[in-house]
């Protein structure tokens, strides 16, 4: 083995080149079973039309083209999906953030009575199973015409992210000192608008990580967007992908080609902002 | 871009409006409320907390509260495709639709406590395959190593793509003929499986495909966990001589228990709960591969049985409710999780 590699690979301290040896082929190993499912999505989306079934494994297959995005693009509803996903999840996102940052903060700058219990009943509604709520909220939004409306959706959405949010966003201001609010206070300035003008601010990487919680949660929900949403003209890209992969025929094509068009930003985004993410989940759970 | 055209964005922008308009209006409505009635008449010292807290609170209380006790009413009551204007209510409906959870199958073919078990089953598998293959990976990783920060992206891929892309890209792959499994159980020569029609292979794809997907938040959780051990107890440990096992067990997983717990609980609650893997990857809708929650779908949004389905989702909800006692009582309260 030339000198290069061996560097290359056992640089050191402590492990015997062996044992670094194994680690990097069982990391590889790992890496190529987490990548190549992913990576087929993109080599049947650069398929032909007439060679979307094959028994090639190749990545990037010979004859590559975009037709398949072409036809996402202009002979799908591609856009009309996106653009309900996006205005469903900016509007649930920026309300749950607004609704859950006052409640946060009374649950952590009062002891009043039932504080505790209200902190327990929050974390066992993250136990109740999504299907289970779903019978009841089908029925009552199908007796308020809340079918196939944005309104429905909206407000489930923005509602079923409060809990968690209060746990992180609670979290957060706890690590804040209260003699800066008492201090503001002794100058006049009343609790309510330190806590706007001092708190909030403060908090803005508490407030990104909820809005990205809940970003993510409304974006990628199916469950609920497959029983309020029956018209196919108010489909997410959820309900929408799913449609091209109809049980009898499937347009593989077309699939894969969404996938990846949708697939691209949202992992930008998730890796971007997987340290945060992951800061929140644990000071929202682990914390107190 | 087809479809979306400038009437429907007007449309769009309209509902949006309209439902923001009546949160605004409700909440006013109900701030103005709790004022009068805290601050004039109570003369109560937590009157800003109520008020800060009253529009979540009015929220949770009408999508969880309400719905709940909205199907305990549905669970007595024979609400079906047929009797959907015009139910009927009463105690032996209940006591019917109760008796008939255990006594009939749930779906077409499969009983409850098959279900059940078969739901304890998946959740076992998919915990511990996710904490061992996670704990694995995240140790592997926790040293100072080339290409450690490519190793931890690409790893995190299956959790970074969105979770009903990956599911239903397994789905296809687990196509007969043209699925890569398949395919190269082939090239190796070996008998390709039949994933979707074979009870237990549809079971095995079900699992492997909640594996691929879970395994890197538990790596990423635990990898955080390791990362806060100090390295000190590790020299001590290599002074005293202590073995690699040893070094494990009365190191690492101690510290990481605080770590670990949480994630482990969420993991279980998850897996439980999970909805998309089971109901995707089972494609020819085999009761064999169904677990309670994507049963208690079909139940409702399939045989469109409300009333039934009601009284399966108290079940299940009863379930739940005591796994967690249970958890709490063993892990000595749940005092600590509120104090600070």
């Amino acid at each position: 083995m030339n000198n290069a590699i061996r560097r290359f690979f056992f640089r050191s301290r402590g492990d015997s080149p062996f044992k670094r040896l194994i680690i990097h082929l069982v990391l590889i190993l790992a890496c190529i079973i987490a990548i190549y499912p992913a990576l087929r999505i993109i080599s049947v989306s650069l398929r032909p039309g007439d060679r979307l079934l094959s028994t090639s494994l190749a990545i990037i297959p010979k004859d590559a083209t975009l037709d398949n995005y072409r036809e996402v693009i202009f002979e799908k509803n591609f856009f009309l999906w996106l653009w309900n996903s996006l205005i469903i999840t900016i509007t649930t996102s920026v309300i749950g953030v607004i609704l859950a940052m006052s409640s946060a903060y009374a649950f952590s700058r009062w002891n009043f009575p039932g504080r505790g219990p209200g902190l327990v009943f929050l974390l066992a509604t993250q136990m109740i199973p999504a299907a289970m709520l779903m019978i009841p909220i089908y029925i009552l939004a199908a007796r308020l015409h809340l079918i196939n409306t944005y309104k429905g959706l909206v407000f489930a959405y923005s509602v079923s992210s409060i809990p968690f949010s209060i746990w992180i966003l609670k979290g957060y201001y706890d690590t804040i000192p209260g003699e800066l609010e008492e201090a503001a206070m002794i100058d006049g300035v009343s609790k309510l608008s330190a806590f706007y003008r001092i708190i909030l601010p403060l908090s803005t990487p508490a407030l990104a990580i909820v809005f990205l919680f809940n970003f993510m949660t409304a974006w990628n929900d199916f469950l609920l967007a497959r029983i309020m949403l029956q018209r196919e003209s108010m489909y997410t890209w959820t309900l929408g992908l799913q449609s091209l992969q109809g049980q009898f025929q499937t347009e593989w094509g077309a699939y894969s080609a969404a996938s990846i068009l949708i697939a691209i930003p949202v992992m930008t985004l998730f890796l971007f902002s997987s340290r945060w993410l992951i800061s929140g989940l644990t000071l929202g759970s682990v914390k107190g | 871009m087809r479809g979306l055209t400038g009437k429907v964005i007007a449309e769009s922008f309209n509902q949006v409006g309209f439902t923001i308009l009546v949160i605004i209006v409700v909440a006013a409505i109900v701030e103005l409320f709790v004022y009068v009635l805290f601050s004039k008449i109570l003369k109560n010292k937590y009157t800003l907390p109520v008020m800060l807290m009253a529009p979540a609170a009015v929220g949770l209380l009408l999508l969880i509260i309400y719905p709940i006790a909205f199907e305990v009413r549905l669970a007595f009551s024979n609400m079906s495709l047929r009797h959907f204007k015009n139910p009927t209510f009463g105690i032996a409906q209940g006591w019917n639709n109760f008796k008939l959870i255990f006594t009939e199958p749930v779906l077409k073919q499969v009983m409850f406590f098959p279900l059940l078990l078969r739901t304890i089953l998946w959740t076992a598998i998919q915990v511990s395959f996710h904490v061992s293959l996670g704990l694995g990976l995240a140790m592997l990783l926790n040293r100072p190593m080339k290409l450690r920060g490519l190793y931890r992206t690409i790893l995190v891929i299956p959790w970074a793509l969105p979770q009903v892309i990956a599911v239903l890209t397994w789905r296809g792959e687990f196509h007969y003929q043209y699925g890569f499994i398949n395919i190269m159980l082939r090239d190796i020569g070996l008998n390709p499986i039949q994933w979707k029609t074979s009870p237990f292979w549809n079971f095995v794809a079900m699992n492997i495909t909640n594996i691929w997907l879970g395994v890197p938040f538990m790596m990423v959780i635990l990898l955080g966990g390791l990362q806060s051990i100090s390295r000190e107890y590790y020299e001590v440990a290599d002074i005293d001589g202590a073995s690699g096992w040893a070094k494990f067990s009365r190191i690492t997983l101690p510290l990481l228990k605080p770590v670990m717990t949480p994630a482990v609980i969420l993991g279980t609650i998850w897996t439980f709960n999970n909805f998309n893997v089971p109901f995707f990857i089972n494609e020819n809708e085999l009761e064999t591969s169904d677990i309670l929650v994507t049963a208690l779908f079909r139940a409702a949004f399939q045989y469109n049985r409300y009333g039934f389905a009601a009284a399966f989702a108290l079940v299940i909800f009863l379930i739940l409710l005591v796994f967690a006692i249970v958890y709490m009582r063993a892990t000595g309260g749940i005092k600590g999780v509120y104090e600070k």
